[in-house]
């Protein structure tokens, strides 16, 4: 990650408590200009906070927040060259789409003339010519959305931060705001802050995705990094569907890692570990396959409990001898007898091994990924 | 769709049970006695002071006399400045309660309630001993020889104003709140974001988004306080009436039922006329409790 990137946000050692609730822990993450990074995690896990933070609603307990190398922890919101799109949209419901548009150049006290020439340009990047003297309640919420955008985008800060902006849109008018989001950000070339708990949203539209989970950063990186190579147990189960076997090394030698599992045991590549290492194995349901007759190196079975057809792919729900289910997708093709007993394998490095040394471990990892 | 628009309309039965017992109330405790009042505007009174149905514009005539136009300047000038002193003390007051996280807001709250429980009467006779000659202010300051003697507080306009302002404060305040209540943090928030300070937060979003407030709360202490004489009466002693003593008087020491009516018609229509230019400014009626 050491290439000539220059970092914008520099967040350092942040800590943010209400009372006793310690909402952000310890949180490192550094922000390269130009691109989209989104804080992904579900409700409650301190990504709005960190948000909020960087905007100036919110002061961390600890620790410091600089934007191009200069700490802004004693600047007041309207002293920072951030600005935000609200997830309530926050429009100004007095205020004509112009007024609301020019409101941050009207603060800067830039001239009148300037001023239209930039609202005029803005509304029309984001396709809302000829809405200038309509009110905010006479649009819809796409509608909304564009003017919240275009009133943040036209004060041209330095980062744009986004407090989960297509929440209350619908599926198809969300999937069409993020891809003309993506196109804006491209265009004008700015630092996008994305806040959201959609992980679809997330893989779709980031450059890099931070995911955290009760305060605690997990991992940071591309999106084929957080798929392919999660960091936690949490990252592989919260990003996509996987099935996760816990369990220890049995014997470590010659790069091949005997590991033993509740319901079984099998023999995987791997060189990270030694013998009595507590793990969890990560396997997709897409890579996860099956034979009816035992696999060489896996001792690994169960019963075919369901087969669906979910379009052009199959989808199998497998039980194990310890109750536990185990799910396998894969191109349709012949269906399995329910209740036939099959062999489960993976091809070598499709599973992903994951320390369970818990906290300690997965926040040694965090660093090494975020060095 | 078991219950469907048509079926649910056309049952009246139950609608007419609702709404049959507020009407005969109204039309009985109000209509009526409305009537009443407007007939007898129009009505005679004969030698012994004995209400007369006899037709005569008289009564209107004479609100036009020049002492009684006098009284309503005053009770003009009382009202206005009532209802600024209110905005002014309000503003802020309800600003405070409506936006505090502290735990005491409710009690901050109920401390605008409280008085309410006590005859307003008796509290303005309160204030009457608190500023009299004798009373615990003046005792208080000539003790500490702030000042040689007593101080005369009372029996002028300023007096009758802290009156009306003390009786109807709250009248401007729960609508302010309600305002302020109601507005969005994350619009203040915005407003930060975009670059304004404090200052123009205030000017461009809050003041404009809570003018309804402002709107309602000045209805509500403007129209009472053209009406309410006992005010007056007890802290202005006679020396700052509003509209309400001189419908009083004609009940009262005047005997004169008629144009007392022909009084209380004008204070109505005048009533109706603020509340119809506030309804213009888009005022809106669900706040005066309309």
């Amino acid at each position: 990650m050491a290439d000539e990137k220059k970092v914008i946000v520099e967040i350092k050692n942040v800590n943010k408590l209400y009372g006793d609730n310690h909402v952000v822990k310890d949180f490192n993450l550094d922000v390269y200009e130009g691109e989209f990074l989104t804080l992904l995690g579900s409700s409650g896990c301190g990504k709005t906070t960190t948000l909020r933070m960087i905007a100036g609603f919110e002061e961390p307990t600890s620790g410091s927040i600089s934007v191009e190398g200069e700490d802004i922890h004693n600047k007041e919101p309207y002293e920072r060259d951030v600005n935000t799109v609200f997830q309530s949209y926050a429009l100004f419901p007095h205020m004509t789409i112009y007024d609301n548009v020019a409101y941050g150049l009207k603060m800067k006290k830039v001239k009148k003339p300037e001023i239209k020439e930039r609202v005029t340009e803005m509304l029309d990047l984001v396709q809302l010519g000829g809405f200038e003297r309509r009110y905010p309640s006479q649009l819809s919420g796409g509608q909304k959305q564009r003017v919240a955008i275009a009133r943040a985008l036209i004060n041209k800060p330095k980062v744009l931060l986004l407090d989960e902006p297509l929440g209350a849109l619908d599926l198809k008018l969300r999937k069409q705001m993020q891809l003309e989001l993506k196109r804006l950000q491209k265009k004008l070339n700015i630092t996008f802050i994305y806040v959201t708990h959609d992980q679809e949203e997330a893989l779709t539209m980031s450059d890099r995705i931070c995911i955290m989970n009760e305060g605690v950063l997990q991992q940071v990186g591309t999106p084929f990094d957080i798929y392919e190579t999660p960091a936690t147990k949490f990252v592989a189960t919260f990003i996509g569907e996987t099935n996760i076997f816990d369990g220890h090394v049995l014997l470590a030698e010659n790069g091949r890692l005997h590991i033993a599992v509740e319901p079984g045991d099998f023999v995987v590549n791997g060189t990270d570990f030694i013998s009595g290492d507590m793990l969890s194995v990560s396997v997709r349901p897409e890579r996860m396959l099956y034979s009816e007759t035992p696999v060489e190196g896996f001792n690994l079975s169960g019963t075919v409990k369901d087969q669906i057809y979910v379009g052009s792919v199959l989808k199998t729900v497998v039980v194990l001898s310890n109750g536990n289910e185990v799910k396998i997708e894969r191109l349709a093709g012949q269906e399995l007898p329910k209740g036939g007993r099959v062999y489960l394998y993976w091809n070598d490095g499709d599973a992903k091994l994951i320390h369970t040394f818990d906290n300690v471990f997965a926040s040694a990892v965090e660093n090494i990924v975020m060095e | 769709m078991a219950f469907s628009k048509h079926n649910f309309r056309s049952n009246t039965l139950p609608a007419m049970t609702m709404a049959g017992p507020v009407t005969l109330w109204l039309a009985f405790f109000v209509a009526v006695p409305l009537i009443y009042v407007f007939i007898m505007s129009f009505c005679s009174i004969d030698e012994a002071y004995n209400v007369v149905f006899k037709f005569t514009t008289a009564n209107y005539q004479r609100l036009f006399d020049p002492n009684y136009v006098q009284i309503y300047g005053t009770s003009l000038i009382v009202a206005f400045l009532t209802t600024a002193v209110c905005i002014i003390i309000g503003y802020p007051f309800s600003f405070l309660i409506a936006r505090t996280t502290s735990k005491y807001k409710a009690l901050l709250y109920m401390l605008i309630i409280i008085p309410f429980w006590t005859n307003s009467l008796i509290r303005i006779y309160g204030w009457r001993t608190f500023l009299g000659t004798n009373g615990w202010l003046n005792t208080i300051l000539t003790t500490l020889h702030i000042t040689s003697g007593p101080v005369q507080f009372l029996f002028n306009r300023g007096a009758t104003v802290l009156g009306m302002v003390y009786c109807l404060f709250p009248f401007m305040v729960l609508p302010l709140y309600t305002a302020i209540e109601k507005l969005d943090k994350s619009l203040l928030e915005a407003s930060s974001d975009l670059g304004a300070k404090g200052p123009s937060t205030f000017m461009r979003v809050i003041l404009p988004l809570t003018m309804s407030g402002i709107f309602s709360g000045s209805i509500m202490v403007f129209i009472p306080s053209l009406g309410y004489f006992f005010v007056a009466d007890i802290l202005g002693g006679g020396n700052s009436d509003v509209i309400g003593n001189l419908i009083e008087r004609q009940f009262q020491s005047g005997n004169n039922w008629p144009l007392g009516a022909a009084l209380s018609i004008i204070l109505i229509l005048i009533t109706l006329l603020l509340v119809k230019l506030y309804q213009k400014a888009g005022g809106d009626m669900e706040s005066l409790g309309v």
